[in-house]
């Protein structure tokens, strides 16, 4: 029979083909291969989990095909721009997989010591079965509320009541009193489902009060949520290969985490408990969004006019948003900055790190109507050529070009760090109305006097340029 | 019992940090890919969830929340996998057009 020495081995062969997958993604070119590294990886480490003695395959293997079918079909059926909802749901998955196996874990052990279970597997493991069962939990409910959130099943707006902070303590504290108590009568599966009952309420009920607009940042922290449930199953368990993974998940949800809140200036404190997108005080930069002494009035121009401007340009930047999903229009867009390019003008994509509902939504979108990715610069290597660029096309972005941010003291997105779109001799904007943005915050940069506005649908203004320009 | 928990503390540390280094090199093109892989490889769980649902030949209360356990960690992990091979599939690098010549679809 296989030893368990040689299991662990396989897992440590796993954990490096992971590492090596994740260093693969460091550049477009070698990504493919990292992530079937990564594959190999995960098939290997499944694969001596089922040479170990003594397991029967009945429901391991049916288990297996429903799951292969489901996530086969999702992953084959999703469009790109609903990436961010099916990496929510993905994810959602993932902690529950983890709480599930946490768990079964404590009922077994509960079977086998009967009430001397603490003793025999220790207090650590016992912590850590019972934060994997409460962390998993949460990131289930939050992740599917998440998904809702971006479907628009539940309102994107902030959820709130009064006393929400204090219901979430005291469940919190609930679960707390619960987890003490399993540690005098482990055996009571009461006790584990009371304790799984309460971690998914406090999913849900702490993403509702969380703007739509703030969902990424939401995804990336329930990402890196998942892989922590994952390692204290790992601990749990005694596997090296749960505890590895676990935390290179967490690192990462945790790094995206952080760039996205950098990206907005604000702190995940605030992202969590500050219900922005209100309209009204956030609790901490909490300042009514008024005016802001912008001045002169919003210009809508025709197709044509737009078709004139592009004609005579000589630099083009494309600044794309969630509008540009929204109206699937990024293979228009790619037309239009195809036939630009061929004409000799020198096109470029600025995208910054929070445009779209997950971090690098634009890239996957524009890679998808094949726009070369070297044409695509991030908002810290593009942001000083704003100046000497004739025209900026702004499609579907709103408060990522917003310079109130930077003059506005009053405006809630005061010190994000937005792109400059308005120092290049042009700006053409094309918006569907003028509705305020996901963070429901004025814009002055439409009523500029190098501004033009082109309203309608995305899709079809830009369609409406090509078939103009090729005219 | 103690060493295990501080040698599995060590793992989780070092590996920390590891991770942090070479997702920081992750370009920002690459985000969404990398959080999708990242969120398949959180699907490892499945192997603590195949030891659930196998550990006995009847099927009891247990071994039925560690089937539910195997579907929830199999979707994230071929989902998981799948989705982000369909997008780096996507990310292409043309070749350098030239300008104002032939039809170029």
């Amino acid at each position: 029979m296989i030893s368990q020495n040689f299991i662990n081995f396989i897992y440590l062969i796993s954990a490096i083909l992971f590492m090596m997958g994740l260093k693969k993604l460091s550049s477009p070119a070698t990504a493919r291969l990292g992530n079937k590294l990564s594959m190999a990886g995960m098939a290997l480490a499944i694969l001596a989990t089922l040479m170990a003695p003594g397991l029967s395959f009945k429901l391991i293997a049916l288990g297996i095909i429903i799951g292969t079918i489901i996530g086969g079909w999702a992953a084959i059926k999703v469009e790109m721009t609903s990436m961010p909802e099916m990496v929510a749901l993905f994810n959602g998955c993932g902690g529950a997989a983890s709480a599930l196996v946490a768990l079964s874990e404590l009922q077994l052990r509960g079977n086998e010591f009967g009430p001397a279970m603490v003793e025999h597997i220790g207090t650590f493991a016992m912590i850590t079965l019972l934060l994997s069962v409460i962390i998993g939990g949460l990131t289930f409910t939050g992740s599917v509320i998440a998904y809702a959130k971006l479907q628009g099943i539940v309102s994107g707006q902030p959820i709130t009541y009064p006393g929400q902070q204090v219901v979430n303590g005291l469940i919190l504290i609930g679960t707390a009193v619960l987890s003490y108590m399993v540690f005098n009568d482990p055996t009571s599966h009461l006790l584990f489902y009371g304790i799984c009952l309460l971690s998914l309420i406090l999913g849900v009920l702490s993403v509702i009060p969380i703007g739509g607009a703030d969902m990424p940042v939401v995804i990336s922290l329930l990402n890196s949520y998942s892989g922590l449930a994952v390692s204290m199953t790992g601990f749990a368990l005694g596997n090296n290969a749960l505890i590895i993974v676990g935390s290179l998940v967490g690192a990462s949800g945790l790094f995206l985490t952080k760039i996205m809140c950098d990206a907005m200036n604000r702190s995940l404190s605030n992202v969590l408990f500050g219900a922005f997108g209100t309209g009204g005080g956030s609790d901490d930069g909490g300042v009514v969004a008024e005016g802001g002494g912008a001045e002169g009035s919003v210009k809508g121009y025709e197709v044509e006019d737009v078709v004139m401007v592009l004609e005579n340009a000589s630099s083009l930047i494309i600044v794309p948003g969630y509008g540009m999903a929204a109206a699937q229009a990024q293979h228009a867009v790619r037309e239009l900055g195809d036939y630009l390019d061929e004409e000799g003008v020198e096109v470029r994509y600025a995208i910054h790190p929070v445009a779209g509902r997950m971090p690098g939504h634009m890239n996957v979108l524009l890679a998808e109507a094949d726009v070369s990715y070297d044409q695509l610069f991030s908002m810290e290597d593009i942001n000083d050529d704003f100046s000497g660029t004739d025209v900026v096309l702004v499609i579907g972005a709103n408060d990522v070009v917003n310079p109130a941010a930077k003059t506005n003291p009053g405006s809630p997105i005061y010190g994000m760090p937005v792109l400059n779109v308005e120092e290049a001799q042009t700006v053409v904007v094309l918006k569907r109305s003028m509705k305020p943005g996901f963070a429901g915050i004025e814009n002055e940069l439409f009523l500029k006097d190098n501004t033009m506005m082109l309203f309608g649908d995305a899709k079809s203004s830009v369609q409406a340029l090509v078939a103009h320009l090729k005219g | 019992m103690a060493d295990t928990i501080l040698v599995g503390l060590y793992i989780f540390v070092l590996a920390l940090f590891a991770g942090a280094e070479l997702i920081a090199r992750v370009p920002q093109t690459l985000h969404t890919p990398l959080m999708s892989a990242s969120n398949a490889i959180s699907g490892i769980a499945i192997l603590g969830a195949l030891v659930v649902a196998g550990h006995s030949a009847t099927i009891n209360h247990t071994s039925i929340i560690g089937l539910l356990a195997v579907i929830f960690a199999t979707i994230n992990v071929v989902g998981g996998y799948m989705v982000t091979q369909r997008m780096l599939d996507m990310f292409k690098k043309k070749a350098p057009r030239a300008k104002k010549q032939g039809p170029v679809l």
